[in-house]
Protein backbone atom coordinates (compact mmCIF):
# COMPACT_ATOMS: atom_id res chain seq x y z
CA UNK A 1 0.00 0.00 0.00
CA UNK A 2 2.58 2.21 0.55
CA UNK A 3 4.66 1.58 -2.19
CA UNK A 4 1.84 2.56 -4.22
CA UNK A 5 1.18 5.52 -2.63
CA UNK A 6 4.90 7.05 -3.46
CA UNK A 7 4.70 5.73 -6.54
CA UNK A 8 2.40 8.33 -7.46
CA UNK A 9 3.27 11.41 -8.90
CA UNK A 10 1.05 13.97 -6.57
CA UNK A 11 1.88 12.41 -3.38
CA UNK A 12 5.78 11.76 -4.12
CA UNK A 13 5.51 15.87 -5.36
CA UNK A 14 3.61 16.47 -2.14
CA UNK A 15 5.89 14.59 0.03
CA UNK A 16 8.85 15.97 -0.59
CA UNK A 17 7.60 19.38 -0.37
CA UNK A 18 6.19 18.98 3.24
CA UNK A 19 9.33 16.86 3.77
CA UNK A 20 11.59 19.98 3.24
CA UNK A 21 9.47 22.34 4.97
CA UNK A 22 8.81 20.21 7.92
CA UNK A 23 13.08 19.59 8.17
CA UNK A 24 13.05 23.71 7.63
CA UNK A 25 10.55 24.16 10.80
CA UNK A 26 12.25 21.24 12.53
CA UNK A 27 15.75 23.19 11.91
CA UNK A 28 14.38 26.30 12.96
CA UNK A 29 13.39 24.88 16.78
CA UNK A 30 16.99 24.47 17.31
CA UNK A 31 18.85 26.95 14.79
CA UNK A 32 18.39 29.92 13.15
CA UNK A 33 21.48 31.60 11.17
CA UNK A 34 20.68 35.50 13.69
CA UNK A 35 18.58 36.02 16.83
CA UNK A 36 15.34 36.10 14.79
CA UNK A 37 14.44 39.39 17.41
CA UNK A 38 17.93 41.16 17.08
CA UNK A 39 17.14 44.24 15.61
CA UNK A 40 19.96 45.84 13.23
CA UNK A 41 19.60 49.73 12.66
CA UNK A 42 22.18 49.59 9.88
CA UNK A 43 20.20 46.98 8.11
CA UNK A 44 16.65 48.32 7.90
CA UNK A 45 14.84 46.88 4.52
CA UNK A 46 18.00 45.56 3.69
CA UNK A 47 17.53 43.55 0.34
CA UNK A 48 19.16 40.01 -0.38
CA UNK A 49 22.39 39.53 0.30
CA UNK A 50 25.06 36.56 0.90
CA UNK A 51 24.64 37.38 4.73
CA UNK A 52 20.91 38.05 5.12
CA UNK A 53 19.44 35.39 2.38
CA UNK A 54 16.18 36.97 2.50
CA UNK A 55 17.17 40.10 3.33
CA UNK A 56 15.71 42.20 6.68
CA UNK A 57 12.59 43.42 7.66
CA UNK A 58 11.93 47.13 9.18
CA UNK A 59 13.92 46.46 12.40
CA UNK A 60 16.78 45.17 10.54
CA UNK A 61 16.03 41.60 11.37
CA UNK A 62 16.75 38.40 9.35
CA UNK A 63 14.33 37.55 7.52
CA UNK A 64 15.35 34.02 7.04
CA UNK A 65 16.00 33.53 10.62
CA UNK A 66 12.27 35.03 11.13
CA UNK A 67 11.06 32.59 8.68
CA UNK A 68 12.29 29.75 10.27
CA UNK A 69 11.22 30.59 13.72
CA UNK A 70 7.46 31.85 12.34
CA UNK A 71 7.39 28.07 10.64
CA UNK A 72 7.79 26.57 13.95
CA UNK A 73 5.01 28.52 15.67
CA UNK A 74 2.77 28.32 12.18
CA UNK A 75 2.97 24.44 12.42
CA UNK A 76 2.50 24.27 16.04
CA UNK A 77 -0.25 25.91 15.93
CA UNK A 78 -1.66 24.18 13.08
CA UNK A 79 -0.67 20.97 14.98
CA UNK A 80 -2.76 21.75 17.94
CA UNK A 81 -5.77 22.64 16.75
CA UNK A 82 -5.95 19.84 14.27
CA UNK A 83 -5.38 17.60 17.14
CA UNK A 84 -8.12 19.25 19.11
CA UNK A 85 -10.41 18.65 16.15
CA UNK A 86 -9.44 15.41 15.42
CA UNK A 87 -9.26 13.76 18.90
CA UNK A 88 -12.63 15.38 19.46
CA UNK A 89 -14.11 14.75 16.20
CA UNK A 90 -12.94 11.00 17.02
CA UNK A 91 -14.81 10.64 20.32
CA UNK A 92 -18.41 12.44 18.89
CA UNK A 93 -18.30 11.23 15.60
CA UNK A 94 -17.61 7.54 17.17
CA UNK A 95 -20.38 7.87 19.77
CA UNK A 96 -23.19 9.70 17.51
CA UNK A 97 -22.45 7.32 14.73
CA UNK A 98 -22.01 3.58 16.24
CA UNK A 99 -24.99 4.49 18.96
CA UNK A 100 -27.42 6.81 17.26
CA UNK A 101 -30.89 7.60 19.19
CA UNK A 102 -31.41 10.66 20.39
CA UNK A 103 -28.23 11.71 21.88
CA UNK A 104 -27.22 11.42 18.29
CA UNK A 105 -29.53 14.01 17.42
CA UNK A 106 -28.53 16.24 20.21
CA UNK A 107 -24.91 16.28 19.68
CA UNK A 108 -25.14 16.82 15.75
CA UNK A 109 -27.46 19.84 16.08
CA UNK A 110 -24.73 21.08 18.59
CA UNK A 111 -21.99 20.28 15.90
CA UNK A 112 -24.73 22.45 13.20
CA UNK A 113 -24.67 24.91 15.02
CA UNK A 114 -20.88 25.18 15.61
CA UNK A 115 -20.40 24.66 12.00
CA UNK A 116 -22.60 27.65 10.62
CA UNK A 117 -20.05 30.36 11.90
CA UNK A 118 -17.44 30.29 9.40
CA UNK A 119 -14.23 29.78 12.13
CA UNK A 120 -12.31 33.19 11.49
CA UNK A 121 -15.81 34.64 12.76
CA UNK A 122 -16.01 32.06 16.04
CA UNK A 123 -12.15 32.27 16.30
CA UNK A 124 -13.18 36.57 16.36
CA UNK A 125 -15.69 35.96 19.14
CA UNK A 126 -13.86 33.53 21.48
CA UNK A 127 -10.51 35.96 21.46
CA UNK A 128 -12.72 38.61 22.03
CA UNK A 129 -13.45 36.93 24.97
CA UNK A 130 -10.90 35.54 26.05
CA UNK A 131 -8.15 37.93 24.84
CA UNK A 132 -5.61 37.50 22.18
CA UNK A 133 -2.55 35.17 22.06
CA UNK A 134 -1.36 32.13 20.57
CA UNK A 135 -3.10 29.44 23.07
CA UNK A 136 -6.77 31.17 22.56
CA UNK A 137 -6.25 31.07 18.87
CA UNK A 138 -5.41 27.01 19.47
CA UNK A 139 -8.14 26.73 21.74
CA UNK A 140 -10.38 28.97 19.36
CA UNK A 141 -9.76 27.62 15.98
CA UNK A 142 -9.61 23.87 17.79
CA UNK A 143 -13.35 24.11 18.63
CA UNK A 144 -14.01 25.53 14.97
CA UNK A 145 -12.70 22.08 13.98
CA UNK A 146 -14.30 19.93 15.55
CA UNK A 147 -17.58 19.42 13.84
CA UNK A 148 -16.13 18.62 10.16
CA UNK A 149 -14.07 15.46 11.69
CA UNK A 150 -17.12 14.79 13.52
CA UNK A 151 -19.03 14.85 10.73
CA UNK A 152 -16.08 12.58 8.82
CA UNK A 153 -15.99 10.22 11.40
CA UNK A 154 -20.08 9.85 12.10
CA UNK A 155 -20.53 8.96 8.40
CA UNK A 156 -18.01 6.10 8.63
CA UNK A 157 -18.97 4.52 11.86
CA UNK A 158 -22.76 4.73 10.36
CA UNK A 159 -21.16 2.53 7.33
CA UNK A 160 -19.29 0.66 8.74
CA UNK A 161 -21.37 -0.11 11.68
CA UNK A 162 -23.68 -3.09 10.51
CA UNK A 163 -20.43 -4.67 8.20
CA UNK A 164 -20.66 -8.57 8.93
CA UNK A 165 -17.42 -8.07 10.36
CA UNK A 166 -18.47 -5.82 12.96
CA UNK A 167 -20.90 -8.20 13.50
CA UNK A 168 -18.94 -11.19 13.87
CA UNK A 169 -16.64 -9.13 16.31
CA UNK A 170 -20.14 -8.19 18.69
CA UNK A 171 -20.66 -11.62 18.28
CA UNK A 172 -17.41 -13.05 19.90
CA UNK A 173 -18.55 -10.92 23.30
CA UNK A 174 -16.34 -8.05 22.34
CA UNK A 175 -17.42 -4.70 23.53
CA UNK A 176 -18.92 -1.57 22.30
CA UNK A 177 -15.32 0.19 23.02
CA UNK A 178 -13.21 -2.04 21.84
CA UNK A 179 -15.51 -2.63 18.86
CA UNK A 180 -15.58 1.29 18.32
CA UNK A 181 -11.92 1.98 18.57
CA UNK A 182 -9.63 -1.17 17.81
CA UNK A 183 -12.23 -2.86 14.88
CA UNK A 184 -13.89 -0.10 12.94
CA UNK A 185 -11.85 3.03 13.83
CA UNK A 186 -8.61 1.51 11.92
CA UNK A 187 -10.68 1.13 8.87
CA UNK A 188 -11.77 4.89 8.80
CA UNK A 189 -8.11 5.77 8.91
CA UNK A 190 -7.66 6.92 5.14
CA UNK A 191 -10.50 8.86 4.92
CA UNK A 192 -9.67 10.52 8.69
CA UNK A 193 -5.76 10.90 7.31
CA UNK A 194 -6.84 12.78 3.82
CA UNK A 195 -9.37 15.27 5.70
CA UNK A 196 -6.36 15.89 8.84
CA UNK A 197 -4.07 17.33 5.65
CA UNK A 198 -6.90 19.09 4.34
CA UNK A 199 -7.67 20.22 7.84
CA UNK A 200 -3.68 21.22 8.55
CA UNK A 201 -3.76 23.18 5.46
CA UNK A 202 -7.14 25.02 6.65
CA UNK A 203 -5.45 25.53 10.55
CA UNK A 204 -2.10 27.55 8.71
CA UNK A 205 -4.62 29.50 6.51
CA UNK A 206 -6.37 30.30 9.79
CA UNK A 207 -3.57 30.99 11.88
CA UNK A 208 -1.75 33.08 9.19
CA UNK A 209 -5.72 34.84 8.47
CA UNK A 210 -5.94 35.63 12.78
CA UNK A 211 -1.81 36.64 13.10
CA UNK A 212 -2.49 39.03 10.10
CA UNK A 213 -5.56 40.62 11.87
CA UNK A 214 -2.93 41.11 14.79
CA UNK A 215 -4.94 38.50 16.93
CA UNK A 216 -2.72 36.04 16.88
CA UNK A 217 1.09 35.36 17.91
CA UNK A 218 1.88 38.66 19.07
CA UNK A 219 5.10 40.55 18.20
CA UNK A 220 8.20 40.08 18.66
CA UNK A 221 6.79 36.74 18.24
CA UNK A 222 7.28 35.71 14.64
CA UNK A 223 4.63 33.73 12.80
CA UNK A 224 3.52 33.12 8.47
CA UNK A 225 0.88 35.38 9.05
CA UNK A 226 2.10 37.91 11.64
CA UNK A 227 5.13 38.70 9.10
CA UNK A 228 2.82 39.26 6.21
CA UNK A 229 0.98 41.76 8.23
CA UNK A 230 3.92 43.24 9.24
CA UNK A 231 5.35 43.85 5.42
CA UNK A 232 2.19 45.16 3.77
CA UNK A 233 3.47 48.64 4.66
CA UNK A 234 7.16 48.02 2.83
CA UNK A 235 5.04 45.81 0.19
CA UNK A 236 6.53 48.07 -2.45
CA UNK A 237 10.08 49.09 -1.21
CA UNK A 238 11.17 46.16 -0.16
CA UNK A 239 8.61 43.18 -1.81
CA UNK A 240 10.71 40.66 -0.10
CA UNK A 241 9.72 41.53 3.25
CA UNK A 242 6.52 39.76 2.45
CA UNK A 243 7.20 37.72 -0.48
CA UNK A 244 9.05 35.24 1.58
CA UNK A 245 6.74 34.18 3.97
CA UNK A 246 3.79 34.48 1.41
CA UNK A 247 5.74 31.51 -0.21
CA UNK A 248 6.09 29.52 2.72
CA UNK A 249 2.58 29.75 3.51
CA UNK A 250 1.82 28.25 -0.18
CA UNK A 251 4.42 25.74 -0.14
CA UNK A 252 3.06 24.66 3.47
CA UNK A 253 -0.30 24.23 2.30
CA UNK A 254 0.73 22.89 -1.36
CA UNK A 255 2.75 20.23 0.09
CA UNK A 256 -0.29 18.56 2.24
CA UNK A 257 -3.11 19.22 -0.16
CA UNK A 258 -1.12 17.19 -3.09
CA UNK A 259 -0.57 14.32 -0.33
CA UNK A 260 -4.15 14.77 0.69
CA UNK A 261 -4.83 14.66 -3.18
CA UNK A 262 -2.89 11.46 -3.79
CA UNK A 263 -4.59 9.53 -1.03
CA UNK A 264 -7.86 10.41 -2.17
CA UNK A 265 -7.48 9.59 -5.72
CA UNK A 266 -5.79 6.28 -5.08
CA UNK B 1 -28.76 -37.27 25.39
CA UNK B 2 -27.89 -33.71 27.17
CA UNK B 3 -30.21 -30.67 26.14
CA UNK B 4 -28.13 -28.11 25.35
CA UNK B 5 -30.56 -25.24 24.21
CA UNK B 6 -33.91 -25.01 24.22
CA UNK B 7 -36.28 -22.09 22.60
CA UNK B 8 -39.86 -21.59 23.71
CA UNK B 9 -42.29 -19.62 21.77
CA UNK B 10 -39.98 -17.00 20.47
CA UNK B 11 -41.84 -14.38 19.35
CA UNK B 12 -40.23 -11.73 17.11
CA UNK B 13 -42.04 -8.74 15.96
CA UNK B 14 -40.69 -5.50 14.55
CA UNK B 15 -42.32 -1.98 15.21
CA UNK B 16 -40.52 0.14 12.79
CA UNK B 17 -43.50 0.68 10.73
CA UNK B 18 -47.04 1.44 11.62
CA UNK B 19 -48.61 -1.90 11.49
CA UNK B 20 -46.40 -4.06 13.27
CA UNK B 21 -44.42 -6.97 11.31
CA UNK B 22 -44.06 -10.40 12.97
CA UNK B 23 -40.90 -11.92 11.50
CA UNK B 24 -40.96 -15.09 13.62
CA UNK B 25 -43.90 -16.81 15.25
CA UNK B 26 -43.90 -19.51 18.17
CA UNK B 27 -40.73 -20.95 17.41
CA UNK B 28 -39.64 -23.86 19.53
CA UNK B 29 -36.47 -26.52 19.24
CA UNK B 30 -34.55 -28.23 21.53
CA UNK B 31 -31.03 -28.70 20.66
CA UNK B 32 -29.17 -31.93 22.04
CA UNK B 33 -25.00 -31.53 23.13
CA UNK B 34 -23.72 -32.91 19.79
CA UNK B 35 -26.53 -32.83 17.59
CA UNK B 36 -26.88 -31.08 14.31
CA UNK B 37 -30.40 -29.45 13.68
CA UNK B 38 -30.90 -27.84 10.00
CA UNK B 39 -33.70 -24.92 10.04
CA UNK B 40 -34.86 -24.69 5.68
CA UNK B 41 -36.95 -22.41 3.83
CA UNK B 42 -36.73 -20.12 1.15
CA UNK B 43 -35.71 -16.35 1.75
CA UNK B 44 -37.30 -14.39 4.44
CA UNK B 45 -38.97 -16.81 6.33
CA UNK B 46 -37.29 -16.29 9.44
CA UNK B 47 -34.87 -17.85 9.89
CA UNK B 48 -31.57 -14.98 10.21
CA UNK B 49 -34.01 -13.91 12.86
CA UNK B 50 -34.07 -17.09 14.99
CA UNK B 51 -30.22 -17.60 14.74
CA UNK B 52 -29.22 -14.03 15.78
CA UNK B 53 -31.91 -14.02 18.67
CA UNK B 54 -30.08 -17.09 20.11
CA UNK B 55 -26.81 -15.54 19.13
CA UNK B 56 -28.10 -12.26 21.10
CA UNK B 57 -27.27 -10.33 18.42
CA UNK B 58 -30.97 -8.29 18.07
CA UNK B 59 -30.90 -5.66 20.20
CA UNK B 60 -32.64 -3.03 18.50
CA UNK B 61 -35.05 -0.74 20.66
CA UNK B 62 -38.00 -1.36 17.48
CA UNK B 63 -38.43 -5.00 18.09
CA UNK B 64 -40.24 -6.69 20.42
CA UNK B 65 -38.90 -10.21 21.97
CA UNK B 66 -41.00 -12.70 23.59
CA UNK B 67 -40.27 -16.24 24.82
CA UNK B 68 -37.18 -17.95 26.29
CA UNK B 69 -33.54 -18.94 25.02
CA UNK B 70 -32.78 -21.48 27.59
CA UNK B 71 -29.08 -22.06 26.77
CA UNK B 72 -27.33 -24.71 29.25
CA UNK B 73 -30.17 -23.63 31.93
CA UNK B 74 -29.51 -19.91 31.22
CA UNK B 75 -32.38 -17.42 29.65
CA UNK B 76 -30.32 -15.57 27.22
CA UNK B 77 -33.24 -13.51 25.11
CA UNK B 78 -34.11 -11.31 28.06
CA UNK B 79 -30.50 -11.35 29.70
CA UNK B 80 -28.55 -8.25 30.10
CA UNK B 81 -25.87 -7.17 27.14
CA UNK B 82 -22.73 -7.71 29.18
CA UNK B 83 -24.71 -11.29 30.53
CA UNK B 84 -25.08 -12.37 27.16
CA UNK B 85 -21.36 -11.88 26.14
CA UNK B 86 -20.02 -13.72 28.66
CA UNK B 87 -21.45 -16.43 26.31
CA UNK B 88 -21.15 -15.03 22.40
CA UNK B 89 -17.79 -16.03 21.16
CA UNK B 90 -17.06 -18.48 24.35
CA UNK B 91 -20.03 -20.83 24.58
CA UNK B 92 -21.48 -20.01 21.58
CA UNK B 93 -19.84 -19.00 17.90
CA UNK B 94 -21.43 -17.67 14.94
CA UNK B 95 -20.11 -17.80 11.21
CA UNK B 96 -22.15 -15.80 8.24
CA UNK B 97 -23.00 -16.11 4.71
CA UNK B 98 -20.65 -13.56 3.33
CA UNK B 99 -17.07 -14.71 3.87
CA UNK B 100 -15.81 -11.57 1.49
CA UNK B 101 -17.70 -8.82 4.04
CA UNK B 102 -17.00 -11.20 7.35
CA UNK B 103 -13.83 -10.27 8.18
CA UNK B 104 -12.46 -6.87 8.89
CA UNK B 105 -10.12 -5.99 5.96
CA UNK B 106 -7.60 -3.70 7.53
CA UNK B 107 -6.52 -6.65 10.26
CA UNK B 108 -4.69 -9.73 9.51
CA UNK B 109 -6.21 -12.88 9.74
CA UNK B 110 -4.07 -13.93 12.76
CA UNK B 111 -5.28 -11.11 15.01
CA UNK B 112 -9.31 -11.89 13.81
CA UNK B 113 -8.77 -15.35 14.80
CA UNK B 114 -7.51 -14.39 18.45
CA UNK B 115 -10.22 -12.01 19.02
CA UNK B 116 -12.40 -14.59 20.95
CA UNK B 117 -9.56 -15.52 22.99
CA UNK B 118 -8.17 -12.01 23.83
CA UNK B 119 -11.68 -11.46 25.16
CA UNK B 120 -12.55 -14.79 26.96
CA UNK B 121 -9.15 -16.03 27.72
CA UNK B 122 -7.17 -12.47 28.95
CA UNK B 123 -4.84 -14.69 31.45
CA UNK B 124 -3.51 -16.33 28.32
CA UNK B 125 -0.12 -15.58 27.02
CA UNK B 126 0.68 -14.28 23.45
CA UNK B 127 2.62 -17.55 22.40
CA UNK B 128 -0.13 -19.88 23.75
CA UNK B 129 -2.88 -17.49 21.99
CA UNK B 130 -0.31 -17.90 18.84
CA UNK B 131 -0.11 -21.60 18.85
CA UNK B 132 -4.20 -22.09 19.60
CA UNK B 133 -4.54 -19.65 16.58
CA UNK B 134 -2.22 -21.79 14.41
CA UNK B 135 -3.85 -24.92 15.52
CA UNK B 136 -7.49 -24.09 15.11
CA UNK B 137 -6.21 -22.54 11.39
CA UNK B 138 -4.89 -26.45 10.77
CA UNK B 139 -7.90 -27.97 11.97
CA UNK B 140 -10.16 -26.23 9.33
CA UNK B 141 -7.89 -27.71 6.83
CA UNK B 142 -6.29 -24.74 5.85
CA UNK B 143 -2.69 -25.46 4.37
CA UNK B 144 0.16 -23.26 5.81
CA UNK B 145 -1.58 -21.91 8.63
CA UNK B 146 1.94 -20.01 9.79
CA UNK B 147 1.50 -18.47 6.39
CA UNK B 148 -2.37 -17.74 6.36
CA UNK B 149 -2.17 -16.23 9.66
CA UNK B 150 0.10 -13.51 8.85
CA UNK B 151 -1.88 -12.48 5.61
CA UNK B 152 -5.29 -9.85 4.99
CA UNK B 153 -8.21 -11.06 4.13
CA UNK B 154 -8.15 -9.35 0.36
CA UNK B 155 -5.22 -12.40 -0.11
CA UNK B 156 -7.79 -15.48 0.49
CA UNK B 157 -9.91 -16.90 -1.53
CA UNK B 158 -14.04 -17.26 -0.47
CA UNK B 159 -13.74 -20.80 0.71
CA UNK B 160 -11.08 -19.97 2.88
CA UNK B 161 -12.15 -17.32 4.07
CA UNK B 162 -15.43 -19.47 5.30
CA UNK B 163 -12.39 -21.91 6.59
CA UNK B 164 -10.75 -18.53 8.75
CA UNK B 165 -14.45 -18.01 9.95
CA UNK B 166 -14.91 -21.03 11.28
CA UNK B 167 -11.43 -21.00 12.76
CA UNK B 168 -12.28 -18.17 14.32
CA UNK B 169 -15.61 -18.82 15.85
CA UNK B 170 -14.00 -22.74 17.03
CA UNK B 171 -11.47 -20.88 18.76
CA UNK B 172 -12.62 -21.11 22.27
CA UNK B 173 -14.08 -24.49 21.04
CA UNK B 174 -17.55 -22.78 21.65
CA UNK B 175 -20.92 -25.62 22.77
CA UNK B 176 -22.88 -24.42 19.83
CA UNK B 177 -22.03 -22.92 16.17
CA UNK B 178 -25.06 -21.44 14.58
CA UNK B 179 -23.87 -21.18 10.86
CA UNK B 180 -26.43 -18.83 9.20
CA UNK B 181 -25.90 -20.15 5.30
CA UNK B 182 -22.53 -20.61 5.39
CA UNK B 183 -22.15 -21.86 1.87
CA UNK B 184 -24.16 -20.22 0.36
CA UNK B 185 -21.83 -17.88 -1.82
CA UNK B 186 -19.54 -20.70 -2.34
CA UNK B 187 -19.49 -22.79 -5.33
CA UNK B 188 -20.77 -26.20 -5.69
CA UNK B 189 -17.31 -28.13 -4.82
CA UNK B 190 -16.37 -25.58 -1.82
CA UNK B 191 -19.59 -25.95 -0.37
CA UNK B 192 -19.46 -29.73 0.09
CA UNK B 193 -15.84 -29.19 1.95
CA UNK B 194 -16.89 -26.86 4.23
CA UNK B 195 -20.17 -29.90 4.79
CA UNK B 196 -17.53 -31.74 5.48
CA UNK B 197 -15.46 -30.05 7.81
CA UNK B 198 -18.53 -29.05 10.08
CA UNK B 199 -19.15 -32.49 10.48
CA UNK B 200 -15.63 -33.74 11.15
CA UNK B 201 -15.74 -30.85 13.92
CA UNK B 202 -19.03 -32.25 15.16
CA UNK B 203 -18.08 -35.34 15.95
CA UNK B 204 -14.67 -34.41 17.20
CA UNK B 205 -15.52 -31.70 19.05
CA UNK B 206 -18.87 -32.79 20.25
CA UNK B 207 -20.01 -29.01 18.94
CA UNK B 208 -24.06 -29.04 18.45
CA UNK B 209 -24.63 -27.09 15.53
CA UNK B 210 -27.48 -25.08 14.00
CA UNK B 211 -27.23 -25.22 10.41
CA UNK B 212 -29.05 -22.80 8.52
CA UNK B 213 -29.51 -23.04 5.01
CA UNK B 214 -32.08 -22.90 2.25
CA UNK B 215 -30.64 -25.79 0.26
CA UNK B 216 -32.18 -28.93 1.14
CA UNK B 217 -29.70 -30.67 -0.51
CA UNK B 218 -26.96 -30.02 1.96
CA UNK B 219 -28.82 -30.24 5.39
CA UNK B 220 -29.70 -33.62 4.57
CA UNK B 221 -26.54 -34.67 4.25
CA UNK B 222 -25.14 -33.08 7.35
CA UNK B 223 -27.96 -32.83 9.75
CA UNK B 224 -29.36 -35.18 12.17
CA UNK B 225 -32.93 -33.25 12.54
CA UNK B 226 -34.69 -30.89 9.90
CA UNK B 227 -37.00 -27.64 10.95
CA UNK B 228 -39.10 -26.21 8.09
CA UNK B 229 -40.07 -22.55 8.20
CA UNK B 230 -42.17 -20.89 6.81
CA UNK B 231 -43.54 -16.94 6.76
CA UNK B 232 -41.94 -17.24 10.61
CA UNK B 233 -43.54 -20.44 11.08
CA UNK B 234 -42.03 -23.72 11.39
CA UNK B 235 -44.23 -26.07 8.72
CA UNK B 236 -42.50 -29.26 9.42
CA UNK B 237 -40.05 -30.94 11.89
CA UNK B 238 -38.72 -34.27 12.17
CA UNK B 239 -35.83 -36.33 12.38
CA UNK B 240 -33.94 -35.78 8.40
CA UNK B 241 -35.16 -39.10 7.02
CA UNK B 242 -38.81 -38.30 8.28
CA UNK B 243 -38.68 -35.18 6.43
CA UNK B 244 -36.78 -36.00 3.30
CA UNK B 245 -38.90 -39.08 2.60
CA UNK B 246 -42.20 -38.53 4.41
CA UNK B 247 -42.75 -34.88 4.16
CA UNK B 248 -46.31 -33.85 5.02
CA UNK B 249 -46.55 -30.64 3.88
CA UNK B 250 -47.29 -29.43 0.55
CA UNK B 251 -44.37 -26.60 1.29
CA UNK B 252 -42.06 -28.80 2.31
CA UNK B 253 -42.41 -31.39 -0.91
CA UNK B 254 -42.07 -28.21 -3.18
CA UNK B 255 -38.88 -27.25 -1.25
CA UNK B 256 -37.01 -31.18 -1.81
CA UNK B 257 -38.72 -30.80 -5.76
CA UNK B 258 -36.48 -27.80 -5.78
CA UNK B 259 -33.51 -29.41 -5.63
CA UNK B 260 -31.69 -29.64 -8.86
CA UNK B 261 -31.97 -33.21 -10.27
CA UNK B 262 -27.79 -33.42 -11.01
CA UNK B 263 -27.50 -32.67 -7.20
CA UNK B 264 -29.83 -35.71 -6.00
CA UNK B 265 -27.14 -37.72 -8.24
CA UNK B 266 -24.21 -36.88 -6.44
CA UNK B 267 -25.71 -36.74 -2.86
N1 LIG C 1 -35.95 -3.89 9.94
C1 LIG C 1 -36.95 -4.74 9.58
N2 LIG C 1 -38.23 -4.34 9.67
C2 LIG C 1 -39.23 -5.17 9.31
N3 LIG C 1 -39.02 -6.40 8.82
C3 LIG C 1 -37.77 -6.85 8.70
C4 LIG C 1 -36.66 -6.05 9.07
N4 LIG C 1 -35.51 -6.77 8.84
C5 LIG C 1 -35.92 -7.95 8.34
N5 LIG C 1 -37.27 -8.02 8.26
C6 LIG C 1 -38.10 -9.15 7.78
O1 LIG C 1 -37.83 -10.29 8.53
C7 LIG C 1 -38.17 -11.41 7.76
C8 LIG C 1 -37.23 -12.53 8.07
O2 LIG C 1 -35.95 -12.22 7.59
P1 LIG C 1 -34.73 -13.23 7.72
O3 LIG C 1 -34.74 -13.83 9.05
O4 LIG C 1 -33.52 -12.48 7.31
O5 LIG C 1 -35.08 -14.33 6.64
P2 LIG C 1 -34.14 -15.50 6.11
O6 LIG C 1 -32.86 -15.49 6.85
O7 LIG C 1 -34.94 -16.74 6.34
O8 LIG C 1 -33.95 -15.27 4.65
C9 LIG C 1 -38.18 -10.98 6.31
O9 LIG C 1 -39.47 -11.11 5.82
C10 LIG C 1 -37.77 -9.53 6.37
O10 LIG C 1 -38.55 -8.79 5.46
MG1 LIG D 1 -30.91 -15.13 6.06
Amino acid sequence: MKKKLLNQPTFLLGTIITSIMLLMTFIGFFYTPYDPTQMDNSNKLAGCSLEHIMGCDNFGRDIFSRVLQGMGNTFLIAVATVTIGVVCGILLGAFTGYFGGWIDEVIMRIIDVIFAFPSILLALVFVSIFGTGKYNVVFALGIAFIPSFARIVRSEFIKYKDMDYVKSARLAGVSDLRIMFVHILPNTMTVLLSSIMIGFNNAVLSEAGMSYLGIGVQPPDASLGSMLSEAQSYLFSAPNYAIFPGVMIILLVLGFSLMADGLKSR
Amino acid sequence: MERLLEIKNLNIEFHDHDIPERVVNNFNLELAKGEIVGIVGESGSGKSMTAMAIAGLLRRHDMEKKGEIIFEGKELLHASRSEVRQYQGDDIGMIFQEPMTSLNPVKRIGWQVEESLRIHRPDMSKEERYRRAIESLRDVELEEPEKVYRQYPHELSGGMRQRVMIAAAMICEPKLLIADEPTTALDVTIQLQIVKLLQRLNQEKQTSILFISHDLSLVKKLCHRIIVMHDGNIVESGSTKEVFYQPKEEYTKQLIQAIPKLEKLIL
